[in-house]
């Protein structure tokens, strides 16, 4: 039977991590026991011996924290995977048009190339409910979710923002993203503190970010606090920011790929 | 079906906002043949080979790549296709065997099957030694070589091959050449562009000049010598700033039949003539003197400056 182009498309990229999966495998797993340790744990004591868990739903402060920090790892491996890789295929290792010239179309190095940063994003996010477990948060199965919950997030991210790489001519704005986009996303989207506790004006741009929708839906799911309602708006929300990213990365590509 | 031409084009046209990159070209190739692109940078030839490759649209015309047609049936036909860009697209990081055998897969060609082509492949592009060596330390013969024993890995009817031996050092074009002889030899269809007017010469059975996104002439290398230039040119050196002076005296060459034409350069003045020995009589019988004297044979270089000028194109 013949493999599905996308498929082919996303061996390549899985045949070239295996130069580099030995460090980026620790890094998937030392990151998420750095962060639970320092913030879970570390701010956590301070935290909860302050009595201040009210705002947090009477949560320990690892419990609260954890399961916004996997949403988290998804956005961020999505949007480093979605930048420089992209760039470099089009413009310094000319990967792309090398799948090009072979039956591939634009559409399935796409879809490839997404599928592959979706399978890092799983990657990241199950190294994090792996450390979260042995950080002895209190496993579920609802816990499990969080795992394709957080490849929605990474597709919310990766899809929009391989489409802006891709319209670019260099890599400069992609600094500025993260500094600009991805950071204050990780610093205002309730992953530390509850939105509720900003000032409205702020609370407000929080909940149309899409890190908050992840975030709240991670948190949640681990919960088991998870609203119907509640599911329903944050994968909405997530699900539309992704097709509008591949409806935009589609357009690019092919404006860069084909000309 | 039998007869039909590998390629066929009509009127082919690539536009990029206002510039016509190519313009209303016509050609065909038939299979087995080896057929050149001949211009100077900007002429055109790479927008024609993109078009052919099927990985740029057509801005006009007709066009048909193995009896189909690229806007429609772009996969199929690349499945078909054997590509050699201008630019390698190697992943350096990966080896030589890893890249031939993730290009591959792209072909979805079943992995025991493509584990045996592989070895036939280095040992054609004579790279079995390197074969687990990465890429990026190997010198630009041999990445040249992997390109083309990459795109050789479905076995193409078609291979299209993009300035092969651009920036190679003599001994590495010639291994290059000897490859494509053998392809050649073996009945795969070669399509090419080149700026290197030997190569046009060794490896083409009939090539086009192209400028200005035109065609400007089209025929064998022998049957446009025949037409462009003479079988022989003497070339003539005179001191420094002599060379208008003894162009004049030398007009009498083309009346006594001697000469076709004489092309008056800075340096040097080329007289175009089918008994180079003749000529070279006439100009001693004329007592000029030369600084030296140079007898060769016309050559595809000489057609090609004749119809695309000698000016600089950059």
């Amino acid at each position: 039977m013949a493999t599905p182009p996308m498929l082919r498309a996303v061996g390549y990229f899985a045949h070239a991590y295996r130069r580099t999966w030995r460090a980026s495998i620790m890094t998937t797993f030392v990151n998420p026991v750095l962060y639970l340790a320092a913030m879970g744990v570390g701010l956590g004591s301070f935290i909860n011996k302050g009595g201040h868990t009210a705002a947090l739903g009477h949560l320990s402060y690892l419990q609260f924290v954890a399961p916004a920090l996997a949403a988290t790892t998804a956005a961020m491996t999505a949007a480093s995977e979605s930048m420089f890789p992209v760039m470099g295929a089009i413009k310094w290792t000319r990967t792309y048009f090398g799948m090009l010239a072979t039956p591939l179309r634009v559409g399935d190095v796409l879809a490839g190339h997404l599928l592959w940063i979706a399978t890092r994003v799983a990657t990241a996010v199950s190294a994090y409910l792996i450390v979260m477990a042995a950080f002895g948060t209190t496993p579920s199965i609802e816990t499990l979710a969080v795992l394709p919950a957080g490849v929605l997030v990474g597709m919310a991210f990766a899809a929009p923002l391989a489409a802006f790489a891709a319209s670019q001519d260099n890599e400069q704005a992609f600094p500025v993203v993260f500094r600009l986009g991805v950071i204050p996303l990780f610093l205002f989207s309730g992953v530390f503190f509850p939105v509720s506790q900003l000032p409205l004006a702020l609370r407000v741009i929080a909940y149309a970010t899409p890190l908050w929708h992840g975030v709240d839906l991670c948190r949640e799911l681990t919960l088991g606090r998870l609203t119907a309602a509640g599911a329903a708006v944050h994968v909405s929300y997530l699900l539309v920011l992704a097709a509008l990213g591949l409806f935009l990365a589609k357009r690019t590509f092919q404006a860069r790929l084909r000309t | 079906m039998p007869g039909e031409p590998l390629i066929y084009a009509r009127g082919l046209t690539k536009t990029f906002g206002s510039l016509r990159a190519v313009d209303a070209v016509d050609f065909s190739v038939t299979r087995g043949e080896a057929f050149g692109f001949l211009g100077p940078n900007g002429a055109g030839k790479s927008s024609t080979m993109r078009m052919i490759a099927a990985v740029s649209p057509r801005s006009g015309g007709d066009l048909r790549v193995l009896g189909l047609d690229p806007d429609r049936d772009g996969p199929t036909i690349r499945g078909r296709l054997g590509v050699v860009p201008q630019e390698d697209n190697l992943d350096l990081e990966l080896t030589v065997r890893e890249n031939l055998y993730v290009y591959g897969r792209y072909f979805d060609i079943p992995r025991r099957e493509l584990r045996a082509r592989i070895e036939r492949l280095l040992d054609f592009a004579q790279l079995s030694e390197r074969a687990d060596e990465r890429v990026e330390p190997l010198s630009g013969g041999m990445k040249r070589r992997l390109t083309i024993a990459r795109s050789l890995v479905n076995e193409p009817d078609l291979l299209l091959l993009d300035e092969p031996t651009t920036g190679l050092d003599p001994q590495a074009r010639h291994a290059l050449w000897d490859r494509l002889y053998r392809l050649k030899a073996e009945g795969v269809t070669l399509v090419l562009t080149t700026h290197y007017m030997d190569e046009a010469e060794q490896l083409c059975d009939r090539l086009v000049v192209m400028e200005g996104g035109r065609i400007a002439a089209e025929g064998s290398p022998r049957a446009l010598i025949g037409r462009y230039c003479t079988r022989e040119v003497v070339e003539l050196r005179f001191g420094p700033g002599e060379s208008e002076r003894m162009a004049a005296k030398l007009t009498g060459l083309g009346g006594a039949g001697v000469s076709e034409r004489i092309e008056v350069l800075p340096d040097r003045l080329l007289v175009y003539t089918d008994e180079g020995d003749a000529a070279v009589a006439a100009v001693e019988a004329l007592r000029l003197e030369p600084v030296s004297v140079l007898v060769r044979r016309g050559t595809l270089e000489d057609v090609f400056l004749r119809l695309t000028g000698r000016h600089l194109v950059d």
